[in-house]
């Protein structure tokens, strides 16, 4: 049977043996989260401000969003492996995939975040002649700006999670060790990978949850 | 001479419904028109026609002569200060912000700006240290004074204001009422004030004009209002009963 004292020993002793592996891994991990994340605010939060100009775009757009939301990770990965230029680069198919699931929470929570700005205060400065410009830069996304970030937070902490299942596809990661670790049925193997994820998504979490407070409008008492 | 004038103006939502209908009014140089009426009567539509905020009314509508739809609509708004019964103060500009926006926007130099901003400060009755503070921070009336400061920033000749202390305890709104007038009659803005309150349209009106669904059913001077023999105007002033007692001061303060 195994001994807990042992297990940990074990891993341990896999982790110091492996330490380069594993820090190459979780850089190429935090690669693809990072590029992910940045297309996808590239790309989210301008179709986030579209729909809040035009209402008619609002249905097909998040529509849209959550149909690839719905589509199992793996299947996505798979589906995208034919498309021409990506196919024969794992990394930057990862990439697309992943952005494409980030894409719903920061088109929701851009327009959510928007939209939940003060009527008041958006027809006052309607009313003092700012332009759509101005209204957006100075008044609606700065008070936006929390509701936004707690959909990048969303994003990042999902995107890591998923980044894991990019292995299937041989783009490398974390993931590496967890279905090495899985074919191999070895635990510390396994944990060499999911521990790593586990804490960089944990830190994303907190250092975002952090800003998201720090960016929230000062609220009445 | 008219600054603001509605000519045959009508308006409808998109479902056909009726909200404003062939409303005549001329609003002169330097006084307070009031728009008196109940809760849909069309009164803060006709108002929001005046800034564009509610677009294309059938029939005319000039402000200094030319016809709002002619004006750059940014222009126009610049041109006219607008003040609401929300304020709608930006949470996250400091007081001082929140009333140099438009003269910041409009590239004023920043000693004007400054200079600017404490002059307004003190005509709207605050002191200086609510500069660097948070609206959170203020009070319903102190706000409400800073929303006008803001309406007032980039000295717009107009003024439209939507039950601005409507929801101001009665004490504190009395108080601005009255400084507001003698505000008024300091600086010759022209105004157009939306209210459904007689005791506060004969506290500021120059001259009174009650809407009932989107008609205009009575124009007159403070003074006639209360007489009109018109029986919407009497049920309107019976309802506020010992509102006459109100009219009696003005610019007393």
């Amino acid at each position: 049977m195994l001994c807990p004292a042992r297990q940990l020993m074990n891993f341990w002793n896999f982790v110091a043996q492996n330490k380069l592996e594993i820090a190459d891994l979780t850089l190429e991990h935090l690669w693809m989260v990072g590029a992910a994340t940045l297309f996808s605010i590239a790309i989210g939060i301008p179709l986030g401000i579209l729909i809040t100009r035009k209402p008619a775009l609002r249905k097909p757009v998040i529509a849209a969003a959550n149909i690839v939301q719905t589509i199992p990770s793996l299947a996505l990965f798979g589906f995208l492996l034919p498309a021409p230029w990506i196919g024969d680069r794992a990394g930057r198919l990862a990439v697309l995939a992943l952005t494409l699931y980030a894409l719903l929470p920061l088109i929701r929570n851009t327009y959510t975040g928007i939209k939940g700005v003060d009527r008041a205060v958006v027809e006052a400065a309607r009313g003092m002649g700012l332009t759509d410009w101005q209204l957006l830069s100075k008044v609606e996304l700065p008070l936006a700006a929390s509701v936004i970030i707690a959909g990048v937070r969303v994003a990042v902490v999902i995107s890591i999670g998923l980044a894991t299942i990019a292995a299937a596809i041989g783009a490398g990661g974390l993931g590496e060790l967890i279905f090495r670790g899985l074919a191999m049925v070895n635990n510390d193997v396994i944990l060499a990978g999911a521990i790593p994820a586990a804490l960089m998504a944990l830190s994303a979490d907190t250092l975002l949850g952090w800003l998201e407070k720090r960016l929230s409008p000062p609220r009445a008492a | 001479m008219s600054v603001i004038e509605f000519r045959d103006v009508s308006y409808h939502l998109s479902d056909g419904r009726a909200i404003l209908r062939n409303l005549n009014l001329e609003v002169h140089r330097g006084e307070i028109l009031v728009l008196l009426g109940r809760s849909g009567s069309g009164k803060t539509t006709a108002l929001k026609l005046v800034n564009r905020l509610l677009e294309t009314p059938r029939g005319e509508l000039r402000v200094d002569g030319r016809p709002v739809s002619e004006w750059d609509v940014i222009q126009l708004r610049r041109h006219i200060g607008y003040a609401i019964q929300e304020v709608g103060l930006f949470p996250h500009y400091t007081i001082e912000r929140n009333i140099s926006l438009v003269p910041t926007i409009e590239n004023w130099p920043k000693e004007t700006i400054a200079q600017r901003v404490g002059e307004l400060i003190k005509l709207v009755g605050l002191t200086g240290d609510v500069a660097s503070r948070y609206p959170h921070q203020l009070s319903g009336g102190q706000r409400q004074r800073v929303g006008v400061a803001r309406a007032l920033a980039a000295d717009p000749p107009i003024l439209l204001m939507d039950e601005p202390f409507g929801a101001l305890d009665p004490l504190t709104r009395t108080d601005l009422q009255r400084e507001f007038l003698s505000l008024q009659q300091t600086l010759e803005k022209t105004v157009l004030f939306v209210t459904h309150d007689l005791r506060e349209a004969m506290l500021l009106g120059s001259r009174i004009a009650l809407l009932e669904e989107g008609r205009l059913v009575s124009l007159s001077s403070r003074e006639d209002f209360l007489a009109s023999p018109d029986p919407l105007v009497k049920k309107y002033v019976e309802a506020f009963g010992t509102a006459a007692e109100c009219s009696a001061p003005r610019g007393s303060s």
